[in-house]
């Protein structure tokens, strides 16, 4: 790259990072202040830990996070492998546009939506607390489901058809054919169908926030309701938490892919040199 | 005829790997002029030096006795057909052909009549509408040729082009590509590494190995007259055997003083000999200067190609009578059928058919077509 | 043996398709049935009409979200290009660099705005230290710009970092082999080569900054109202749900009207690249 190029990737990165590093900075302030540093501390991480919602709210955000991820990656995984299967153009090409339909609406419209149902439906079979942890689920496997419908599709279709039949001809049925043949070769769409539907779900506020109920409170969401009141550093405390669980997750997959892509040029070596 | 581009002293390394050492190379106008070699011989980083993708470590490059180093690509009178052809897939036919005159700025009614002369040359007449990404290889080729010939250039650098056509394409397209630079006249710098395409269509036949160029020279000088073991064994195919130079045209190897046609060697030194091998004949045990056995037979439609066992060492011969495997037989040799060479860096390392086989040659160019 | 096959395979997608209709055509259907009811469930178009008095919010929305969304493309593309031409690790780094605000939390990474740009924030203690007069930005449309613009940042870059990368490098010298100068490189191949890259680009910065409502809440200050903040606003009471209904009907349409335009016009102008 060329200074100018480098000057210029430099000062955007840096302006990008600059509110990041303030506020993992300030969340060891040991004042209240928030416009200057008065001296190092961890008194806000022991206020945030002192109170008891932060830790609800981050159990109600995993336990949400994993049932809708596993939930809207069975579901979508079979959709991804049957839609293909309709033989009508139309019929399918329906089907994948509603399907998409809240990857592209605004997550506002596709929450009000949703809360509209769910308020109507519930009040119809006289419930008294429409909204909680069951809506707040459903919600999220719906805006969920897209994502791992548009990672696990283009493995179905890249499949081989005559994979099947050589299994097929091997003696496999037609099931035993799918689990054995089929899967394995879809999987790494299945996996980071899930990754991305577990990520989308813990990350969620807009929907989320029309869609639970006062029993349910999400990370989010806990962070909207403290930022409605003063502006005070327990909320830059749990911030940077959230951005280092972040940053080790990112880590983590970095290592994992590239030991991935070592393992690959391995095989791949391997299977040169046999040629060879 | 006038000299329009020279490389001097050119040298080229990559993250310290040196592909181009020292690079002499003049380039006559309205030549066809092949750069060959295996791949990594630098014979494509030559073709990018001349084109302006790349700049020397060293040296100078010249252009009509202008010094265009530092001239970038766009200003240069040289364009150039890329291996994997480079269409610009968001452009059609005619769009694509006419690229260079629109950046020119010319009209409609001087862009129309061009581009519509260029498809004519490459037989892509009627072609304009069509979207170059459903084009086949062999068109999307001609497309690159037309789109690089319809501003004038003075030379047309050409990579590999033909690498990804099939044989009967290939052929086709070498005639043609003759054909065409015959009738523009424009310099062609065609870069390959199949020996034969170069014989057949260059006027000259540069050719590299490490970074270097062995060998310059009208292809049927370059055949009969090899200038090392290395440019022997890889134009053609040739037994190349350590000899001793007794006299002036006399020469022993493999135990057997032969009368050849080469001079100018000082008494007993140690020479490379090449010997063709459509150029030995095949007699019985008495009348042969050298014998040996015969260790295997392939039948080629044209000939046999038989190698034999001489005193450890491999020949390949080429004879059209057929002889048996294990058959022990005599060999003739012509005089003017033997070639001296100096002995060289890659003396031994080639020109033994002990370990040959049909398909590892068939590996090692595939090999070379995908780098 | 075949028919069977094909039956059992078309059956495992029919839960996803119950699912779609239960939970987004249904919902979007309600939206429909409250934009044109009163509470009590008669038809109106009385919400429709009471648009009239979002007119100001609407053209607010509009504005400012493009004018983020152009200030993303003007910013990100040439960030884009150049990461596309650093060294493949220098490439991913960059690409790690940016990964990380995004998966940071919208709320937060809005919120270290404000930590930044409050009356009593870092840069105003800064000034005054320094003895100058203190900005107001909190509660200007400066500010929500800005946010808007730093939040969906990343989202801008990444699909057109994809697009760039992804150009075969011998055909941008092919160009300029054929007289194009650095500048006719760039227009003539490679933005519209990337013009896939520059849609997804544009909708997913316009898209999440037409609809939100934190970001004006908290960098607006609460002085001026955006889509979000009306639509938001009509759902905390029942009894105007029906507006907040129409609202959204016509925020909604308006998006997927211009998805659909975008779509258009990148399908016909490079529907054969796929190939």
């Amino acid at each position: 790259m060329k200074t100018l190029q480098k000057i210029y990737t430099f000062l955007i990165f840096f302006i990008l990072y600059i509110p990041i590093v303030v506020l993992v900075l300030f969340s060891f302030n040991s004042s209240g202040n928030t416009g200057s540093m008065t001296g190092l501390s961890l008194y806000w991480y022991r206020e945030l830990f002192a109170t008891p919602s932060t830790f609800t709210a981050l159990k109600n955000t995993l336990i949400l996070a994993l049932s809708a991820s596993v939930i809207s990656t069975l579901l979508g995984t079979a959709a991804a492998v049957g839609i293909g299967k309709f033989k009508n153009k139309a019929v399918r090409g329906a089907v994948l546009s509603v399907t998409n339909v809240p990857m592209m609406n605004p997550d506002i419209v596709t929450g009000i939506s949703m809360m509209l149902l769910f308020v109507l439906v519930g009040s119809l079979i006289g419930l008294k607390e429409k909204l909680g942890f069951w809506t707040i689920l459903i919600a999220h496997i719906t805006f969920c489901l897209p994502y791992v419908i548009l990672s696990v599709r283009p493995r179905v279709l890249g499949l081989n058809r005559s994979l099947s039949e050589a299994a097929m001809d091997l003696g496999c049925t037609p099931v035993s054919a799918f689990f054995r043949v089929e899967l394995p070769a879809i999987m790494p769409g299945i996996v980071s169908g899930f990754i991305m539907a577990f990520t989308l779900s813990l990350d969620d506020f807009v929907i989320s926030y029309f869609t639970t109920g006062n029993d349910f409170q999400t990370l989010p969401l806990l962070i909207y309701s403290m930022t409605k009141k003063e502006v005070t550093p327990d909320i830059y405390a749990l911030s940077t938490l959230m951005i280092a669980a972040v940053l080790i997750l990112l880590i983590l997959s970095n290592v994992a892919e590239s030991k991935g892509k070592n393992k690959e040029n391995e095989t791949s070596a391997k299977a040169a040199e046999r040629i060879g | 005829m006038k000299k329009l581009i020279e490389l001097k002293n050119v040298s080229k390394a990559f993250d310290g790997e040196v592909v181009l050492d020292n690079l002499n190379l003049d380039i006559y106008d309205q030549q066809f002029i092949t750069l060959l070699g295996p791949s990594g011989c630098g014979k494509t980083t030559t073709l990018r030096l001349v084109g302006g993708f790349e700049t020397p470590d060293s040296g100078d490059i010249y252009f009509d006795g202008q010094r265009i180093n530092d001239v970038p690509s766009y200003k240069r009178q040289i364009n150039t057909v890329f291996q994997k052809y480079a269409l610009f897939p968001h452009l059609n036919v005619f769009e694509n052909v006419a690229f260079s005159l629109r950046l020119q700025k010319k009209g409609i009614a001087e862009i129309a009549p061009r581009v519509k002369e260029m498809l004519e040359l490459v037989a892509l007449k009627g072609f304009e509408r069509k979207n170059v990404n459903f084009l086949s290889g062999g068109q999307q080729q001609r497309v690159a040729i037309a789109r690089a010939l319809i501003s004038h250039p003075k030379v047309l650098l050409l990579d590999e082009p033909l690498g990804a056509l099939d044989l009967k394409l290939r052929k086709d397209m070498q005639n043609e590509l003759k054909k065409i630079q015959k009738q523009t006249g424009i310099t062609f710098i065609y870069v390959t590494h199949d020996q034969e395409e170069a014989l057949s269509m260059s006027d000259v036949v540069v050719v590299m190995a490490d970074g270097r160029i062995q060998q310059i020279g009208a292809p049927t000088d370059i055949y009969n007259e090899p200038k090392n073991a290395f440019v022997a064994d890889f134009i053609g195919e040739s037994n190349i055997v350590d000899g001793v130079m007794e006299e002036d045209l006399k020469v022993t190897f493999s135990g057997h003083t032969f009368t050849c046609v080469d001079k100018g060697f000082a008494p007993k030194e140690q020479v490379d000999v090449v010997v063709r091998p459509e150029d030995v004949d095949v007699v019985s045990v008495e009348q042969g200067m050298l014998t040996g056995v015969v260790t295997s037979v392939t039948f080629k439609g044209v000939h046999y190609e038989i190698i034999v066992d001489i005193g450890g060492f491999k020949w390949m011969i080429q004879s059209t009578d057929f002889v048996g495997v294990d058959e022990k037989i005599g060999l003739y040799i012509e005089p003017d059928a033997i070639h001296i060479m100096k002995k060289s860096e890659y003396s031994g390392k080639y020109g033994d058919y002990s370990s040959f086989s049909d398909e590892l040659d068939e590996l090692s160019d595939a090999s070379a077509v995908e780098e | 043996m075949k028919q069977k096959r094909t039956l059992s395979g078309k059956i495992v997608a029919y839960p996803h398709v119950l699912w779609s209709v239960l939970f987004i055509m249904l919902p979007l259907l309600f939206v429909l049935y409250f934009a044109f009811t009163t509470p009590d469930g008669a038809f109106t178009f009385d919400n429709i009409i009471a648009l009239g008095n979002h007119k100001a919010t609407f053209a607010l929305s509009v504005s400012l979200s493009l004018l983020a969304t152009v200030f993303c493309f003007l910013l990100g593309y040439p960030l884009a290009y150049f990461m596309a031409q650093a060294s493949p690790k220098k490439q991913k780094l960059l690409m790690t660099l940016l990964m990380l605000p995004m998966w940071t939390n919208l709320l937060i990474r809005t919120y270290s705005m404000m930590a930044l740009m409050d009356d009593a924030g870092l840069i105003n203690s800064l000034l005054s230290a320094l003895h100058l007069n203190t900005i107001r930005m909190i509660g200007t449309k400066g500010a929500v710009v800005f946010g808007m613009a730093y939040d969906f940042f990343p989202y801008m870059v990444l699909p057109l970092y994809t697009t760039i990368s992804k150009i075969d490098k011998s055909v941008l010298e092919a160009a300029s082999d054929l007289g194009a100068s650095p500048a006719g490189v760039m227009t003539k191949v490679v933005l519209p080569l990337s013009s896939s890259g520059i849609i997804s680009g544009v909708t997913m910065v316009f898209v999440p900054s037409i609809s939100t409502f934190y970001i004006s809440q908290k960098l607006g200050g609460g002085t001026f109202d955006l889509l979000g903040d009306a639509i938001e606003r009509q759902f905390q009471n029942v009894n105007t749900y029906n507006v907040g209904a129409a609202i959204s009907l016509v925020m909604m349409i308006l998006v997927l009207l211009s998805l659909w335009v975008m779509n258009r016009f990148t399908d016909s102008d490079e529907g054969g690249t796929q190939a």
